[in-house]
């Protein structure tokens, strides 16, 4: 157990999964010899050769789609799309191909495919490199989509990821790249589809994902300090929703927030809602409330871009809404 | 071709399989018009001599992605007519058990990866084949079948960059029929020869007449020999006829009288017959038999995909990754 940044888990995971498996590889735009934008690479093309860490032209459609004739024929690339803005230009490979295989072919192909990406705000990266576009990819059967919190869950998933034999979008936080926290050395693996309880709490849930997870800590601490407890939960998987885990914490506080980075509208808070709404109606005690960005691009004016985005202040307020009489 | 001489066993066997493709083809042709057939239906008749020609060049284990109108490549790489029959019926033995149909077979047992329903979507599958091919060291090649109207899509110059590149053991081979969908190459390309394209990513390029299956096979030999040597990929454009719509039922209002008269005058099938019969290579006897030989067996494998039994419901979930209530 040592402290690693965020980045260097994810370097760690795709280093390990690489040296434990010869059939890993790594396709996209810089991830060779620069090492990746981020740094997520560095180092991996000087030790596993170009034939497997290999830099592509700017021809997303094209990366994704050789990694799914690829993985057909038993190599398990990890792409790397840069920005998951970036994943507009991927989605008919992803949609109507990469999903599709297994289904179409019969179970005749298996497709080990990893898309790596990377979405974050409040660094004024602006209306085309900061969108949490998860919700497009949820609503498509056939694909697993991850948002790892932290560290120990940018290595654990990634690697759960590239040993799954379907394809898998990991959706990372360049906000949270350089988040130290302990990671575990060994072979550290998390399931894909289980949600995590990262701090107890009795009076409300607030079932969050990715950076929002952050957000949601900060706020639950702030809370306490008021008399407050709550509840947070890492989703960790935005599809499949890992259920089972909200509506047990709901036993407790029957009251729910879900916050993410994306905009509310058709998000994955939306489904997750509507699905307690169905099963766990009655568990309630308040309507359940969503926190996420507001419907509009992401600006770049850093005083534009906060009165967007979702912050602690919104999970606060969400919170007090469903305590209130 | 130079008037060399013709391999007679080879050239009844190209023959025998563009008789097979084609009677297979009419035969789905009248069963989706008789309405025995859900969906919609691309055909291949008048382009037969590119499927025989192309395959007859392959291995047995080498890789093809091909297109929605891609029942004849799957026939001529040796597919199961019966398994065929029953995809393109919805029956639950079909190659992809009923989840496909007539736009999307996969047989991997014969190396077809997959058909596409989308123009130009499965080139990038291919040159990532390929790839794989390259890195795990082993010797064959990957085939990418796609029309004209496929050359008009990013995807196409995306993987003809990279496959250059990267030297892949790929095959682009262009089924040039003159049409995307309904639309003419005069009206959808700016450079209407596809060999020529070719030359910008500095990939080798043949233009082939398509009718011809034993010119297509020469071509495809010669294109193969620098692509197994792993000298890098390269692009064979055979130009054909496509006889039918772009799918059954399209009335073709977009083509002249003359031109659908020109198309039938090319027919591939008739043409080579006639040929094998001038060269002394095959009598009256011998072309009626190999058609009775391929109508037999049509008719076997259509019977066997209509009594075939459809997909049970319950399955229709099956090969889904999960349901999402997730773990609850």
């Amino acid at each position: 157990m040592a402290e690693k940044r965020y980045v260097r888990a994810v370097n760690e995971a795709l280093c390990e999964e690489m040296e434990r498996d010869p059939a890993v590889c790594l396709l996209g735009v810089d991830v060779g010899a620069p090492g990746g934008p981020f740094g997520a690479t560095r180092g991996l093309q000087e030790r596993f050769g170009p034939q497997r860490v290999r830099d592509t032209p700017i021809s997303e459609a094209a990366v994704v789609g050789l990694a799914i004739g690829a993985a057909t024929l038993g190599l398990r690339p990890v792409v790397e799309i840069m920005f998951m803005d970036f994943l507009a230009l991927v989605m008919d490979q992803l949609v109507n191909q990469a999903a599709k295989m297994r289904y179409m072919t019969g179970g005749q192909a298996k497709l080990p495919l990893v898309v790596r990406t990377q979405t974050g705000y409040r660094d004024s990266a602006g209306p085309q490199h900061a969108q949490s576009l998860e919700a497009w990819l949820t609503h498509v059967p056939g694909l697993k989509v991850v948002m790892p919190s932290g560290p120990c869950e940018a290595k654990g998933l990634l690697k759960a990821a590239i040993r799954d034999d379907n394809p898998v979008i990991v959706v990372e936080n360049r906000t949270l790249y350089a988040l130290a926290e302990e990671v575990p050395d060994d072979d550290y693996v998390l399931p894909l589809e289980r949600a995590a309880i990262k701090r107890e709490g009795r009076d409300v849930t607030i079932a969050s994902i990715g950076v929002m997870v952050r957000e949601a800590l900060a706020a639950a601490e702030a809370l306490a300090g008021r008399g407050i407890s709550c509840e947070v939960i890492d989703l960790r998987s935005a599809n499949p929703l890992d259920l089972q885990t909200v509506r047990t914490s709901l036993e407790k506080t029957n009251r729910l927030v879900i916050a993410h980075s994306a905009t509310r509208c058709g998000g994955v808070g939306a489904e997750l809602a509507a699905a307690l709404g169905e099963e766990a109606f009655y568990m309630l005690d308040a309507p359940i409330m969503r926190v996420g960005a507001a419907f509009a691009p992401i600006p770049f004016s850093p005083p534009l871009e906060r009165a967007i985005v979702p912050d602690r202040a919104a999970i606060i307020a969400a919170v007090e809404r469903v305590l209130a009489p | 071709m130079p008037a060399e001489e013709i391999d007679g066993a080879l050239a009844r066997r190209l023959l025998a399989t563009m008789q097979l493709i084609r009677a297979f083809e009419e035969a789905v042709r009248d069963h989706f018009a008789a309405r025995h057939i859900p969906g919609f239906i691309h055909l291949s008749i008048g382009q037969e001599a590119v499927a025989a020609g192309l395959a007859s060049a392959l291995e047995r284990d080498d890789y093809l992605y091909v297109t929605h109108r891609g029942h004849g490549h799957v026939i001529a790489k040796g597919a199961d007519l019966k398994r065929v029959a029953a995809e393109i019926f919805g029956k639950a033995a079909g190659y992809c058990r009923g989840r496909g149909g007539s736009m999307h077979i996969a047989a991997f047992e014969v190396g077809i990866l997959g058909a596409n329903g989308v123009v130009g979507a499965g080139l990038p599958h291919a040159a990532g084949a390929a790839w794989a091919l390259q890195l795990q060291g082993r010797r064959q090649v990957a085939v990418a079948v796609f029309g004209d109207g496929a050359v008009s899509t990013g995807l196409f110059h995306e993987t003809a960059n990279i496959a250059s590149l990267w030297r892949l053991p790929l095959l682009l081979l262009c089924e040039n029929n003159g049409y995307a969908e309904f639309t003419p190459l005069s009206v959808h390309a700016a450079v209407e020869s596809v060999a020529e394209r070719a030359a910008a990513y500095r990939l080798p390029a043949w233009r082939v007449d398509g009718q011809d299956p034993l010119a297509v096979r020469a071509t495809v030999r010669e294109a193969l020999v620098r692509v197994r040597a792993g000298e890098g990929p390269a692009l064979v454009e055979c130009l054909t006829w496509r006889v039918r719509g772009h799918y059954e039922g399209d009335p073709q209002r977009y083509r002249s009288s003359a031109e659908l008269e020109e198309a039938t005058a090319h027919d591939p099938l008739r043409l080579f017959a006639e040929r094998l019969r001038r060269e002394g290579l095959l009598n009256e006897a011998e072309e009626a038999e190999l058609a009775a030989q391929a109508r037999q067996a049509v008719a076997e494998a259509i019977a066997y995909a209509q009594e075939a039994t459809f997909p049970d419901p319950a399955s229709a979930l099956e090969d889904v990754l999960y349901q999402p209530s997730g773990a609850g």
